[in-house]
């Protein structure tokens, strides 16, 4: 859940012990080896037979497959709306972060105790507890509906779905950079002329764009993967409101293993990308400032 | 630094976390077990026909069975047989999801003929689901063409009753205006008007139904009994087409796993009392359509009449031909959705 | 938090961002989890309590249990063992295999279930070996402990890593010079240092295991009352017309979630304490 918890450990500059190459700390042939046997057995030799199923199949089924065009609109709505999601969710997770770090207001500690409840909440829960509130009959939909705005049913509902599950994304990597910041160059900013907005622009932002970026990415990669919370409140429409994932499940389902196999190597491949660019984003905010993003 | 971490403490959290593990996982108590994997419209059909059975089979042998239940879009539901899913006999929406599991060689490939009536031991139909009072007028087929129409059906790929669906509609469009590009035509200005495409048939009910989505509902007809039997009579009406087709719900046996289980009798049993007075009770009670001449006529009144083509029409040319003209990949229907 | 006046805005900018923020919170956070316990409660409490103990909400309920508690016990032994292996030593390649264990992370629910189909379907590589001796993992209990797993590999470790790095290996190799073995050195040197963060690491691990549904989905087969986990439970009295059952279901797992969030405010702080006392 806390992926902004993740830490590059080559990347830390290592406490002095560590670089020992021979440790007097037991346990590292055992533990070594433990970690490779549990991370094969559950992890890799998993996602290594999804690859070895999809290299059975010809090149020319594994490209008719990915560039049919339901296949092209799953995999257009499924990274499209994480964009827009995660895009939604920098700006309000600006706002937000900017709220529970620099100001002080009744419940504000309740506020951001309440911004973990999308990792908590099972997204099942969260996929009929959306449904039920913006169909046209519920407490949201109900009032959008007279506005001629569909929410449920509709690439709009996938869109509410990500931006949901996403939001904790950005807030909690961009929080602890934000109140770590040195307020001396602000203060010094300002002491120079700066205006508010200036300050902001010039000195804030440059030091909490790494974090930002992190908490896109991760909100960005885990709203591709989405499944539970999306295909409630999607209308699961080919060619509009069909996501990438359900489209696996649907093949699945048809017996098309081919196609499922396919759609999700595709899908893991872009998982590892998005993984290492994630990564590459810690490390700069490292190095912009000092501390692990 | 504290060194005060209580063993203690940790024993306590990990077997507390690890009790109800050595809590025995099959300590359910029956003699006998039977797995019915089935469509997605019946489960109240089996809620209560496996109660009934299970009564019945402790009066005859003396033992007790627990039959379990899995439901499901039918085609879903047939892969998971196919992936190793343990059933005892499927109850599936069409035939040809039972060829698929027989093509893997799960179960025999004349499964069809073991039981009478095509071993369907009930029949159904597709019907239109409409709110009440029917705002939008919709009498026939030709109305959920109207582009004011927002129809809703669950998606043929994975759902049974969704190609049911499918079918009367290509039935009407081929008998009303004559040849097979009209008709396709037809079927693809019919989805035109299609929102929501859910996976099963009671994904699309609830759609209809509680999420106030679309105009008219195409459902199995026990399923729109249902629906108004749940939401009351005052919330929906039940439209009946000029012409429909007839929905022929298979079950068998999958041989397979019985013979490894040592269930095949009671399995065989379980399928033979859907054929008893008492089954197919059971069965119209559900609104579904018995075979049994006798319990027909007892509910004559409650199944409207209805003109009906079936699969074996030459329009079709039965259950494998339909499903490789229509539905498999590259077939009618992603012609339709790759437009 | 006393902002000095060259470093904070205006009143009235203050206040807008406060606004929008508790608006946002407020509209896609809080009304979805009270619009759960008002479903749930929609036909009073007696409803509500028929819900959770009808048989198959019950059988869902201990199935859910036996999952979350062999996947919670396995992943934080070997998330312990993991971080050892990790911080404790230096080698090749090791950022790669930190890369690897945050990996079902970023990896669709559902591709984590459908690889286990592709496994252990029996129409997958080891199918027809499984099926002839009698040993069922799929569209069973072991499939759906497998998948959780799977999905909550990297909770513990990646919780434990960034403390033990942080902390050194100072007071462990100082006990070791002192003469303690291995077990003793990790049991009073390194878990008391840990405690709170190993904690931390097994409540999220504990809530994402309870809550599963796109990877359980694809390998529970849906046998009500038999591979019915409590998500998997919501979705099938959701499509039975029983929505005030589904959110009372529901609404257990959004009781697991605050229950979540208040121990882990609790436990952050201990953390916290720990860090600044004990770190850097």
């Amino acid at each position: 859940m806390t992926l902004e918890r993740i830490t590059v450990a080559e990347a830390a500059p290592p406490p002095p012990a560590a670089r020992r190459s021979h440790s007097v700390i037991p346990g590292f042939g055992l533990t070594l080896g433990l970690t490779l046997l549990w991370l094969s057995l559950v992890v890799l030799i998993p996602l290594a037979g999804l690859f070895l199923k999809t290299a059975e199949l010809p090149l020319e089924r594994i490209v008719a497959i990915l560039t049919a065009p339901r296949t092209l609109n799953a995999l257009k709505i499924s990274f499209g709306l994480s964009l827009a999601a995660a895009a939604f969710n920098l700006v309000a997770g600006a706002a937000i972060v900017w709220a529970l770090v620099r100001y002080e207001f009744p419940g504000r500690r309740v506020l951001d105790a309440l911004i973990d409840i999308p990792f908590a909440l099972p997204t099942a829960v969260a996929g009929i507890a959306l449904t039920t509130l913006y169909a046209e009959n519920g407490w949201i939909g109900s009032f959008l509906a007279p506005l001629g705005i569909k929410v449920a049913f509709t690439p709009l509902g996938i869109w509410v779905a990500l931006v949901f599950i996403g939001l904790p994304f950005v807030v909690r990597t961009v929080q602890p950079v934000l109140e770590d910041l040195d307020h001396e160059l602000e203060e010094a900013a300002a002491t120079l002329g700066a205006g508010r907005f200036t300050t902001i622009r010039r000195v804030v932002l440059p030091a909490v764009l790494p974090a930002f970026l992190t908490g896109f990415a991760l909100a960005f990669a885990r709203a591709v993967g989405e499944y539970g919370s999306v295909i409630f409140i999607a209308g699961n429409l080919p060619n509009v409101s069909e996501i990438a994932p359900l489209l696996i499940v649907i093949r699945l389902e048809e017996f098309r293993y081919a196609d499922a196999t396919t759609i999700a190597a595709t899908m893991l491949v872009a998982a590892f990308i998005l993984l290492f660019v994630i990564n590459g984003l810690q490390r700069w905010q490292e190095s912009r400032t000092g501390r692990l993003a | 630094m504290s060194f005060n971490f209580k063993p203690a403490v940790a024993a306590a959290l990990i077997a507390a976390l690890a009790a109800p593990v050595a809590a025995p996982l099959a300590a359910r108590a029956a003699d006998v077990s039977l797995l019915n994997v089935s469509y997605d419209p019946t489960r109240e059909l089996y809620a209560q026909f496996n109660k009934a059975f299970a009564e019945k089979y402790k009066a005859d042998t003396g033992k007790t069975i627990e039959i379990k239940a899995s439901h499901g879009g039918s085609g879903k539901q047939a892969r998971s047989v196919i992936d190793g899913l343990d059933a005892d006999v499927v109850t599936l929406a069409l035939a040809y999801d039972i060829d698929a599991i027989a093509d893997k060689g799960i179960l025999a490939k004349d499964w069809q003929k073991r039981l009478p009536e095509n071993s369907s031991p009930y029949t159904s139909t597709i019907v239109f689901l409409v709110r009440k009072g029917n705002p939008k007028g919709i009498k026939d087929w030709d109305d959920l063409l109207k582009s004011d129409v927002k129809v809703i059906t669950p998606n043929p790929k994975t759902s049974g009753g969704a190609r049911w669906n499918y079918l009367a509609a290509w039935a009407y469009a081929l008998k009303t205006y004559g040849s097979e590009a009209k008709a396709k035509d037809f079927v693809a200005n019919l989805y035109k008007n299609v929102p929501v495409l859910d996976t099963g048939a009671r994904g699309s009910t609830v759609t209809f139904t509680e999420r106030g989505v679309g105009d008219v509902l195409l459902a199995w007809e026990n399923e729109a009994f249902l629906s108004k039997k749940e939401f009351g009579d005052d919330k929906f009406d039940i439209v009946v087409p000029s012409l429909s087709i007839l929905a022929e719900p298979p079950v068998t046996v999958v041989d397979k796993v019985v013979d490894k289980k040592g269930t095949r009798a009671v399995a065989e049993a379980y399928l033979n009392y859907l054929y008893t007075k008492e089954g197919q009770k059971l069965a119209a009670e559900n609104f579904y359509r018995p075979r049994d001449a006798e319990i027909a006529k007892q509910y004559e009144k409650v199944f409207p009449k209805v003109n009906l083509v079936t699969i074996d029409d030459p329009a079709f040319g039965g259950w494998r031909k339909a499903q490789k003209t229509h539905f498999e990949d590259g077939g009618v229907f992603d012609q339709i959705y790759s437009n | 938090m006393s902002a000095s006046p060259v470093r904070s805005e205006s009143p009235a900018v203050k206040w807008t961002v406060i606004a929008l923020a508790s608006a946002f919170i407020g509209l896609f956070i809080v009304l979805p989890l009270i619009n759960v316990f008002a479903q749930a409660l929609v036909k009073g409490w007696e409803a509500y309590a028929a819900a959770l103990v009808e048989p198959d909400a019950l059988a869902a309920i201990e199935l859910t249990l036996i999952v979350t508690a062999i996947s919670v016990t396995a992943n934080t032994v070997m998330g312990l063992v993991m971080a050892w292996a990790i911080t404790r030593f230096s080698f090749k390649g090791k950022s790669f295999l930190i890369t690897l264990i945050d990996l079902p992370f970023s990896v669709s629910p559902v591709v984590a279930g459908l690889v286990f189909v592709l496994l252990f379907g029996a129409q997958g590589y080891f199918g027809p070996w499984l099926f002839e001796h009698d040993i069922k993992i799929i569209f069973a209990w072991p499939g759906i402990t497998l998948a959780t797993i799977f999905v909550t590999f990297p909770f513990v470790a990646r919780e434990l890593i960034p403390l033990m790095q942080e902390q050194g290996t100072t007071e462990e190799e100082a006990a070791v010079t002192l003469g303690a073995h291995g077990w003793r050195v990790f049991s009073r040197v390194t878990l008391p240092n840990i405690k709170w963060a190993l904690l931390y690491g097994v409540l999220l691990c504990n809530a994402r295991a309870m809550g599963e549904f796109g990877a359980v989905s694809v390998v529970s087969g849906h046998v009500r009352g038999e591979t019915n986990t409590i998500p998997l439970q919501v979705e099938i009295l959701y499509n039975e017309y029983q929505f005030q059952a589904s959110f009372a279901v529901a609404s257990l797992l959004a009781l697991l979630a605050i229950v979540t969030l208040l121990a882990k405010t609790f436990l952050e702080s201990r953390v916290h304490a720990r860090r600044t006392r004990g770190g850097h």
